[in-house]
């Protein structure tokens, strides 16, 4: 298989408006005869849904919660990027852009990251627009704020509710196109298999979640906006729903999956306290930008941090980063807390923690303006830590945050499968290695509302489609599939709950293919997950039938598909002999203990290819090439 | 510590449920939910069936979860949703009751579970500015005022979860429909639908079922996200101008 990318002609600054002109439009009268199923209603899906109803074509739209208004968008706190420049300080499209293919340690597309660039602008000014309340300065203009990764002050935000606020806006824009009759809502309903009919997606198999109702419904394109897979390591800061079955289940229709081992690890979230511990909980990376990230300099102090003097602390990214200091990327403040635990300087009970300390910024703004900026954060860890931030300084460790990788699709986000598009995190396409903070947002809503209501047109004016009824025989075989895997599920009645063997493959990739990584752990966790694998389907326990709401029933069928995403993980993780971003492989590190990459081996993306159950999956390699941004070893020091 | 639980259970929308008692053991750092994710475990290896209830982000943002504590919407905590209540604030031998929402407009579909499609329906109603995509002016050629902004923050905050109407004796969305209302009423970019929108949206709520408010003030009290009474009388504000000076619409873009 030959990976075409599609990038379009022209100078950077012209490929999205070359190809805007380039492709073909649907007449407006027209638009109505096609049907567009978008499955996700977070802020990719939710602003894909609502614009294309707007634009006139019929939109079905489907997600696993009880509201489009509550998908896992709505926690994203600190921020969305945008090159305004309206602080004056040096911003652009071209440093943004510049800044995001830095940050993703050169495995992203240039051209996808120049028009996310150009487009972050529009984002601000529709979300404005829709009456999402940004913050303001006291003259009325919106207020910026700071995040990792970059020195210019360009980040918009809602206090730390940056992705709620965002989402209902979006989610608002998707009602009122429900009530003029564009856009069909499905809720409580998940997508559980992909038509594909001559080559093209033409519709999807869902199970209602209230009813256990099995149901296919046709369209002309499928756009899949479901998110990522950080589930897979069972804790995460991705909510309790949030799985990669659609995105599995694209893959084993054709659908190639990009990166998968590019996963990122959030810095700052609150450390586990116990063995029940259903979830994680981030603490903004906006934290950052005032409070200061130290341990004790002696390994094993156990005194409490107002025992500890100034010259007896460790502000350790301060020190190892002076021109980034605590505002480093990501992946960087990730390993560097990794680092100082790992040499026994770990706070809290576990030693898996470090101090997040906001004495100074309490003592240099006051307390006023720290609430102000952070009141709903440090609420949040009061309530679950049962501290008072303004007083003890944060513990926080790094948790699984964010999925880089994702479904392989061109330049117009169509995956391999023609008439199937994948947009926001579930894709590949934008944050290479690792993604900078504030950038999720930008590029979810940059998918949704300004790149697929264009290509998505171009693909049905061209694509020449039969008319298909519910009798063909891949909508009857992809009904099966769904039908036996259910039943098998429910009759091995064994001994293991669903959730015992999520934790369990949790802990075997967090160890393995987690913040550090080697062959010889992933060729450990690659047979130990087999292992369980079989087990899995000889001795899960899922309890009740399927016909009726049944959440055992829903979380076996994920479990199942991140068993299998999880080899492909450990796999890519294992292929890919350097490091880069958020991959880590500890045989390739400079003397400073820095990602290393290989480009001359490693400069590209790699796609893997479904080859049958049991079957090792086929590498494609998409070459990557730096035109702009000059391939360079990373430094924040 | 040991819990002594008892549980509202129910197949489903037809059928007849009943409280269920149960034993629980919890740990004080554990979630309210996580208490139940264990009970659930070991209800699962007994292949009895789990108790089911909504949830999501657990981080208090989502709006999924939600049920009755002993009486109180989202238990005992001020401004905290069930997922963020933590153990630490019970004590051993406590005895627990848990239910669903109970209003007409929120059907109970399994346990713990209400259907709230009623909330999204009346968002459909109204609760938007029709702003679509691309048709917007630069972001800061429109000032607004420090405290609009955060007033209108304040209000939007809601997560749509539906404590104030499981806490109102009228089962009123009074709160929900008016943080909504005052959101948009706040900002310059809901002026032109502000009157049409208190109008549409409380008519829609009226058909859901759901009752009229009496300035009572539960809601305000269990809302996890304080949002309060006075957006209440924003909206009575905004809907009684608007029934005053209401004309029909003409078709949208003129005739020709």
């Amino acid at each position: 298989m030959k990976l075409d990318s599609r990038i379009p002609s022209g100078p950077i600054e012209q490929k999205w408006d070359n190809c805007k002109f380039e492709m073909k439009l649907v007449n407006p009268a027209n638009k109505r005869k096609f049907t567009v199923i978008v499955v996700g209603t977070g802020l990719a899906g939710g602003s894909a849904a609502a614009t294309m109803g707007e634009l006139g074509y019929n939109v079905k739209c489907f997600c696993f919660q009880d509201s489009p208004r509550r998908a896992h968008s709505i926690a994203a706190q600190g921020g969305i990027n945008a090159a305004k420049n309206y602080q004056n300080d040096g911003d652009s499209i071209y440093r943004l852009f510049y800044d995001t293919v830095k940050g993703g340690d050169f495995r992203a597309r240039e051209a996808n990251v120049y028009r996310l660039a150009q487009i972050s602008v529009n984002i601000i000014d529709q979300c404005v627009a829709q009456g999402v309340p940004f913050a303001r300065e006291y003259g009325g203009l919106l207020a910026n704020r700071s995040f990792g990764g970059a020195q210019v002050s360009r980040t918009f935000y809602a206090r730390g509710q940056t992705g709620q606020q965002l989402l209902l806006g979006c989610y608002q824009a998707l009602e009122r196109q429900v009530n003029a009759g564009r856009v069909t809502m499905f809720p409580r309903h998940e997508m559980l298999e992909l038509i594909v009919i001559d080559g093209k997606a033409r519709g999807i198999v869902t199970r209602n979640l209230v009813t256990g109702g099995i149901a296919t419904h046709l369209a002309d394109a499928v756009v899949l906006a479901t998110g990522g897979y950080g589930n897979v390591f069972y804790l995460s800061t991705n909510a309790k729903g949030s799985n990669a079955t659609a995105l599995w289940r694209a893959y084993r229709k054709g659908a190639l999956m990009a990166n998968p081992c590019f996963t990122q690890i959030h810095p700052t979230c609150i450390p586990v306290s116990g063995d029940y511990q259903s979830k994680l909980t981030l603490m903004s990376e906006s934290l950052r930008n005032d409070g200061r990230i130290w341990v004790p300099k002696k390994g094993r102090d156990s005194r409490p941090p107002g025992q500890i003097s100034e010259d007896e602390r460790d502000y350790y990214l301060e020190r190892r980063y002076p021109s980034f200091g605590n505002l480093v990327p990501r992946d960087v403040a990730s390993r560097a807390a990794k680092a100082v635990c790992d040499e026994g300087r770990g706070v809290g009970k576990t030693g898996l923690g470090v101090y997040l300390d906001f004495g100074d910024a309490v003592r240099r703004l006051g307390r006023k303006v720290v609430e102000e900026r952070y009141g709903n954060l440090f609420e949040m860890y009061e309530r679950i830590t049962g501290d008072d931030p303004y007083s003890v300084p944060m513990r926080i460790f790094p948790a699984i945050h964010y999925t880089m990788g994702g479904l392989w699709v061109d330049y117009r986000l169509m995956s391999t499968i023609p008439g199937l598009f994948v947009l926001g995190e579930a894709n590949f396409s934008d944050h290479g290695a690792n993604r900078l903070g504030a950038s999720a947002l930008m590029q979810g809503l940059a998918d949704g509302y300004f790149i697929i209501p264009y290509t998505i047109g171009d693909y049905l004016a061209t694509a020449k489609l039969d008319r298909i009824d519910s009798n063909h025989q891949e909508v009857r075989r992809a009904e099966n599939a769904v039908g036996e895997q259910i039943k098998r599920l429910l009759s091995i009645k064994g001994k293991r709950t669903v959730d015992s063997f999520h934790r369990e493959l949790g802990r075997l990739l967090w160890e393995d293919c987690g913040m550090a990584r080697n062959a010889k752990g992933l060729r450990h966790a690659m047979g130990k997950i087999a292992e369980l694998q079989q087990e899995y389907w000889r001795d899960v326990n899922v309890v009740g039938d399927g016909a009726e709401l049944n959440q055992s029933l829903e979380k076996a069928g994920r479990v199942a598909d991140f068993l299998e995403l999880a080899q492909l993980m450990c796999l890519d993780a294992f292929e890919r002999n350097e490091s880069c971003g958020g991959h880590f492989r500890e045989e390739y590190q400079t003397p400073e203990g820095e990602a290393l990459r290989n480009d001359d081996e490693y400069c590209y993306a790699a796609a893997w290819e479904y080859t049958g159950p049991g079957q090792a999956p086929a590498l494609h390699k998409e070459p990557l090439s730096f035109e702009h941004v000059h391939l360079a070893q990373r430094s924040y020091k | 510590m040991k819990l002594k639980l008892h549980v509202w259970r129910q197949k489903n929308a037809a059928s007849a449920g009943r409280m269920v008692r149960y034993e629980a053991e919890a740990d004080e750092h554990m979630s309210f939910l996580e208490m139940l994710d264990v009970l659930n475990e070991s209800l699962i290896t007994k292949g009895e069936d789990p108790v089911a209830f909504d949830h999501d982000c657990r981080e208090g943002i989502c709006g999924a979860c939600g049920f009755m504590i002993n009486g109180v919407a989202h238990g005992p905590m001020p401004g905290t949703t069930v997922c963020q209540l933590h153990m630490r604030h019970f004590k051993d031998g406590d005895e627990l009751y848990l239910e669903p929402w109970r209003a007409a407009a929120f059907p109970v579909i399994k346990d713990l579970i209400v259907d709230r499609g009623a909330f999204d329906r009346i968002i459909a109603a109204g609760g938007y500015v029709s702003a679509s995509t691309g048709s917007a002016q630069d972001a800061n050629a429109i000032l607004v005022p420090k405290k609009d902004a955060d007033r209108a923050m304040d209000s939007a905050q809601c997560i749509g979860c539906g404590a104030c109407v499981a806490a109102c004796p009228n089962a009123s969305a009074a709160l929900f429909l008016s943080a909504k209302v005052s959101h948009l009423g706040l900002l310059p970019q809901g002026q032109p639908e502000r009157n049409e929108r208190a109008i549409k949206m409380v008519a829609a709520a009226n058909h859901e079922l759901f009752g009229g408010c009496t300035n009572i003030g539960e809601c305000e009290a269990v809302c996890p996200k304080n949002i309060r009474l006075e957006f209440i009388a924003r909206r009575n504000w905004d809907f009684l101008k608007a029934s005053c000076t209401f004309r029909e619409e003409k078709a949208a873009a003129g005739a020709g």
